[in-house]
């Protein structure tokens, strides 16, 4: 079990990392969800051993790892941007970590061909990392870190360079494998899809910051933080007052901060009756997203802007009405 | 853990130990002896003053400075098109081309200058025509041309082969010309290892000293035959001492400007972005194959043809080939033994240039900040001093301070080799610094997450990435150990241990056209013995990139 | 990168010394005056006392120095002293390092300093004075130190070499120093620069020997009728003159040089394609003295007592293209039939050389190349 406590790192003024707790049971898969510069990728360098720390201590099974170097800990990596050994071939490269373990030739070869089976690229063996495509380098970088069996398996944005339908195809991929595998996993991803797929629990990120940590539907349903709900895909923050008073009426929701997703708004006149909330607004601006629409909606009275899916057609200028689901309101922590 | 973090200080503190104890002891030492007892009688300031304030070694000092400038900035100008093209082609019979350019390298002034000159005569610029090139500066910037040729070629050439070709393939497509995308893509990268040639060149030239005489004529004269003169023929050690003082100082200057241009423009490379599979074939080859042809072909050729030359009788034959199997009376050995003498020298020598200059490497791009960072630095020029020291100044220094026991090695055979290797220093580290700086740093972090120890991590990643850059600084090392004479000539040796260089010397120095003939075939025997050896260390050096 | 070629010294004759009256005044004071110091002087060295079987003797030389391993194979047969030579650089650099590492030797006995060089060694204090029986058998001419600091073991001249072809009956080849100013030779000749080559001082001294005060006109007449100089020997041999291919005739070179010419002939010659200049030869001779301090001062003197032999002095001539000082030495037939020996060659006082060089070297310097 991985135990960081008041991990903190700072780069001259500015801290990177600021008094981080977090626990990864063995097994467990555990993902650093937060935006680009919010310090994930500074807390895998530092659990790896590769920061030193400013402060706070990194265990492993209750052991402190501050005097074991890189090479010892028995962690895995897989860099962001691979950082693959380009002068040799992929059979060199996964099997890397297996000859620092004084692994035998002849049980080198077989890991190698196993792991490379596991990621789907059996009979890779001898190509040159040059004529690999970018999907590929990745399965051949997930492929090198799982080889030597590290106790703890750390993935920086590993999916990072893909395009999307490759992604999410991979995403699926990973999520088998890490399960199959049964490795403990910490892993970064900017992506809410990516992490919410792979991980038993989501840690969400923000300057330096844990802001939330728990199960994904659990921080999908309740993100506490404005920064968190937004993060999600959630800018509908609003400030309900005491009576449930909001810019465009009332709102069935106890005071304080709120957040309406997206997912909340039903178009009134639709069958499914009239017991909620209502809002209704101009339609400002309309975004095409395949199987829905995604509106933004200037309300009337209040003119204050809602960010709002819909499944149905709307155009710029429609005066539309919504019914909003009371389940989909989350209150923040004020 | 207090004591195993007491041993990893420790092993890390080793190298520079090692390497700061080895250029003590071996080149500080000595070169502060010789300027400590020279500027000692009368004082460094007065005699600093006599040296500066006297008119005629002012303008030897400006003549050293312009000829060596001009040298470089023609050298690199004509090698570097050249270097690309070794980069980002392939061609038949590549590596071969890239050995023999090696070769002028060893090659003792003497013959080179009867190369040049029998290039005049042959093309009737040796005087009586319109344009004469004897005893001009021509032709020394000519032969500076020569020498160095191979040094941009392949420190500039390692490197460029090392940048993804895939950016100036992306420049390209953004519609770059041809030039602009050497201007603005190339250049920029590669200006980390432009520099560390520069630098190279211009210390030779900055020390030349057969060519400034021999090709010069007797009216030129640079610091170092001025030195050499001072010390050795007028035995002013003092005027001497003020001008190593002097030459010492230019070359720290310069050493220090190019290295933090080397430095600054250094960008590591991008991870996982090894180069694109190079062309076949590109426009230039030829131009640069031919170019490379007349630079360094045809003065190789006037020796080659002079070896076979029958005498005065005119025709062919292979007679000053078979006859270095045999003693000429002058000489203590055959010259084929002299030539094993040379190689059982070069060998040591270049290992030796090897481990110190590698360690010496680490110690350069490793370093880190504070202390570490001030002895990276001071290494980094430290090290490349030697090429810029006169060969008199390091012989006279061996012979004052090695003299106390235990160290009295002033007789002992290894002084030759450890002599060979201070030289052959500053090419491992200027080939190797620029090379290891373009190694991204999470390479290195991926194979130690991977549990690679940092000594792993040394040998699986830099040297692998480098591999090329140390057979061409180990190349370089062997072949200025092979060629050397100025600093041997100073050592006193067993007559026995005569090297190849030498007996050419004593076969030149006294007339007869079979001593003559055999001292040519004598040079093309040592261009052809670097041409193979360096042909072995950059297979080695190319093996050793692909393979597990 | 590379130094210059080391010197290699050559050549005979009873030498008719230039020496002016004053200097002769001053030679007498100074013999009178150095004896009196060896006298009080405890540092003579003594060969015989020892037994030194078994000892061995370190000798230094320059580069150019060798002799058959035979030779020295029979010194240690008759004494049990072996032999460890150690050469480096030219005679100048020899003395140079001789110079600074005065008093702590890396070596025994010194071999290689000449007359131009000789005054320096001795102000270095680099010797132990030793007289050897075998100077018996040597002319007298040839010890210039009459403290016996350094002992002659060869000798050499410095001349005029020519390319016999270029020369006929139209236009015989030159027969004196005063020749080469005629404007018949114009254009003929190839010095070495006297800064950078030891012929090239040799030659220098010798028009100062020749003309006195008056050497500086010569010179001057010399570069007006075109004098080519170069840095070495090698350059003005094989690149100015004919022997190379250049295209001048006349060329400072040694006496031994057209032997060599005929023993190292390509193809085989009977007769030498140059002859020399007797009348221009500047003499140089090459002396051997116990380093002071040496470790083993009777097996130097044994050795510079071996080096007056005959054995030793018979297998000089081929080896290092120099004459041996003994009479009684047997040169090789090709020195016999080719070489000449100059019957009054030019000389100074090694003192005189030693005070004057660098003033006359300048000089020379602003005649000739500026």
């Amino acid at each position: 079990m991985l135990t960081v406590s008041g991990l903190t790192v700072a780069f001259g003024r500015v801290t990177a990392l600021d008094r981080i707790d977090l626990e990864v049971a063995t097994g467990e898969v555990v993902a650093i969800l937060g935006p680009s510069g919010c310090g994930k990728s500074t807390l895998l360098r530092s659990v790896a051993g590769l920061q030193p720390l400013d402060a706070g201590e990194v265990r492993w099974d209750g052991e402190d790892l501050a005097g074991l170097p890189v090479h010892r800990r028995d962690f895995g990596l897989m860099f962001q941007e691979h950082a693959l050994f380009s002068h040799r071939d992929v059979a060199a490269n996964v099997a890397f970590g297996l000859r620092m373990q004084k692994m035998d030739a002849p049980g080198r070869r077989r890991r190698v061909r196993e792991v490379l089976g596991l990621v789907g690229l059996a009979g890779f063996e001898e190509r040159e990392i040059a004529t690999l495509s970018g999907g590929e380098a990745q399965r051949v970088a997930l492929a090198r870190s799982l080889a030597p069996e590290p106790r703890l398996l750390m993935l920086d944005e590993p999916l990072g360079s893909l395009d999307r339908p490759r992604r999410d195809e991979l995403t699926e991929e990973l999520r088998t494998l890490l399960r199959r595998v049964g490795v403990t996993v910490l892993h970064v991803t900017h992506d809410h899809d990516e992490a919410f797929a792979v991980a038993d629990r989501v840690a969400v990120m923000q300057s330096g910051r844990i802001a939330r940590i728990g199960a994904p539907a659990d921080i999908w349903h309740d993100p506490r933080h404005a920064g968190v709900a937004r993060f999600l895909g959630h800018p509908n923050v609003v400030t309900v007052g005491d009576d449930g008073a909001v810019p465009w009426g009332r709102l069935a929701a106890p005071a304080g901060p709120a957040v309406l997703r997206a997912d909340a708004f039903r178009r009134a006149g639709s069958p499914a009756g009239e017991d909620g909330s209502v809002v209704t607004g101009v339609v400002a601006d309309v975004r095409f997203r395949g199987d829905r629409f995604e509106l933004t909606l200037r309300t009337d009275p209040g003119d204050f802007e809602l960010l709002v899916r819909d499944p149905h057609p709307a155009a710029a200028a429609d005066r539309l009405s919504y019914i909003i689901d009371p389940t989909r309101i989350a209150s923040l922590d004020s | 853990m207090p004591a195993d973090r007491l041993l990893r200080g420790l092993a890390g503190a080793l190298p520079v130990v090692a390497v700061g104890g080895f250029m003590a002891l071996f080149f500080a030492w000595p070169i502060g002896g010789v300027i400590a007892r020279g500027l000692g009688g009368t004082g460094p300031a007065a005699v600093l003053g006599d040296v500066l304030g006297s008119g005629s070694q002012r303008s030897v000092i400006w003549f050293t400075l312009w000829q060596a400038a001009v040298s470089t900035a023609l050298t690199v100008a004509v090698a570097l098109p050249a270097a690309g093209a070794m980069a980002r082609l392939r061609f038949r019979g590549q590596r071969l081309v890239r050995a023999l350019a090696t070769v002028p390298f060893v090659l003792p002034t003497v013959v080179v200058a009867a190369a040049f000159e029998g290039l005049f005569d042959r093309f009737g610029l040796a005087g009586g025509g319109a344009v004469s090139l004897r005893h001009t500066v021509w032709a020394i910037l000519m032969a500076h041309v020569f020498f160095n040729y191979a040094v941009v070629l392949r420190t500039v050439g390692a490197h460029w082969a090392a940048l993804d070709a895939r950016v100036e393939d992306q420049a390209r497509v953004l519609g770059a010309s041809r030039l602009e995308v050497f201007r603005r893509v190339v250049l920029p990268r590669l200006s980390p290892s432009i520099a560390a040639a520069s630098a190279i060149v211009f210390l030779f030239s900055f020390t030349s000293f057969g060519v400034v005489l021999v090709l010069g004529g007797p009216t030129r004269a640079t610091i170092e035959t001025e030195i050499y003169r001072y010390a050795v023929v007028r035995l002013d050690l003092a005027t001497a001492a003020g001008l190593a003082v002097v030459q010492l100082v230019a070359v720290v200057a310069l050493v220090a400007v190019s290295n933090a241009l080397e430095r600054r423009r250094a960008v590591a490379e991008p991870v996982s972005s090894p180069a694109a599979a190079p062309r076949r074939r590109g426009p230039g080859l030829v131009a640069n194959l031919g170019l490379m042809a007349v630079i360094l072909g045809l003065p190789v050729a006037v020796l080659v043809e002079r070896s076979l030359a029958a005498g005065r009788g005119g025709g062919y034959t292979l007679r000053n080939y078979t006859a270095m199997a045999d003693r000429v009376n002058l000489l203590p050995d055959t010259a084929l033994a002299a030539l094993g003498n040379s190689l059982m020298f070069a060998a040591p020598a270049a290992a030796l240039a090897l481990a110190v200059g590698g360690a010496a490497t680490l110690v350069v791009v490793r370093a880190g900040r504070g202390a570490s960072r001030r002895i990276g630095r001071v290494f980094d020029i430290g090290l490349t001093l030697p090429l810029g020291t006169s060969a008199v100044t390091v012989g006279l220094g061996f012979l004052l301070v090695l003299n106390r026991p235990p160290i009295d090695i002033r007789t002992s055979l290894l002084v030759v080799p450890i002599a060979h290797a201070v030289v052959g220093i500053p090419f491992v580290v200027r080939t190797l610094v620029p090379m290891l700086r373009t190694v991204n740093p999470r390479t290195r972090e991926a194979a130690s997450v991977l549990g690679a120890s940092p000594r792993r991590v040394r040998r699986e990643v830099d040297l692998r990435v480098a591999a090329r850059g140390v057979a061409v600084g180990a190349g370089f090392a062997f072949a200025v150990s092979l060629g050397e004479f100025g600093a041997t000539s100073f050592i006193p040796r067993r007559p026995e241990t005569l090297t190849a260089p030498l007996a050419l010397f004593r076969l030149l120095g006294t007339p007869g056209e079979a001593l003559r003939g055999q001292a040519m075939a004598l040079a093309v025997a040592l261009m052809a013995l670097t041409a193979v050896a360096v042909f072995v260390m950059d297979l080695w050096g190319d093996t050793r990139r692909g393979v597990f | 990168m590379d130094r210059p070629p080391a010197p290699i010294p050559i050549h005979p004759g009873a030498p008719r010394r230039m020496i002016r009256p004053w200097l002769r005044a001053v030679a007498v004071v100074a013999v009178v005056l150095a004896l009196i110091a060896a006298a009080c002087s405890g540092d003579r060295v003594d060969s015989s006392a020892e037994d030194l079987s078994g000892t061995t003797v370190t000798l230094l030389t320059h580069d150019s120095f060798y002799v058959s391993p035979e030779t020295f194979e029979a010194f240690t047969l008759q004494t049990g002293i072996e032999v460890e030579q150690l050469a480096s650089g030219d005679a100048g650099a020899l003395v140079a390092q001789a110079c600074l590492t005065a008093g702590e030797p890396l070596g025994d006995v010194l071999f290689g300093i000449d007359n131009t060089f000789l005054q320096r060694g001795l102000d270095c204090a680099m010797f132990d004075p030793y007289e050897s029986p075998g100077l018996a058998g040597v002319p007298d001419h040839f010890e210039l130190d009459p403290e016996h600091r350094v002992t002659p073991v060869d000798f050499g001249d410095v001349c005029l070499n020519y390319w016999v072809e270029a020369f006929g009956d139209s236009l015989p080849p030159p027969s004196s120093l005063d020749d080469l100013t005629d404007p018949a030779y114009a254009g003929m000749l190839v010095v070495q620069s006297p800064e950078t080559s030891s012929p090239g001082l040799a030659f220098l001294l010798a028009t100062i020997a020749r003309y006195g005060d008056g050497w500086e006109r010569y010179w001057a007449a010399l570069r007006d009728n075109g004098v080519a100089v170069t840095a070495g020997w090698e350059d003005a041999y094989y690149g100015e003159f004919a022997a190379g291919g250049g295209d001048r005739p006349i060329v400072v070179s040694y006496a031994s040089s057209p032997p060599a010419e005929v023993i190292y002939s390509d193809p085989p010659v009977d007769e030498p394609p140059t002859g020399v200049v007797t009348a221009s030869c500047y003499r140089q001779i090459e002396f051997a003295g116990v380093l002071a301090g040496a470790g083993n001062p009777g097996g130097a003197a044994a050795l510079i007592d071996f080096m007056l032999t005959e054995t030793f002095q018979n297998d000089v001539p081929l080896n290092m293209f120099v004459f041996p000082v003994i009479e009684s030495a047997t040169l090789p037939p090709e020195f016999v039939a080719h070489a000449q020996i100059a019957e009054d060659p030019f000389m100074l006082e090694p003192a005189e050389v030693e005070t004057q060089r660098n003033a006359w070297t300048d000089r020379w310097v602003e005649i000739v190349l500026r």
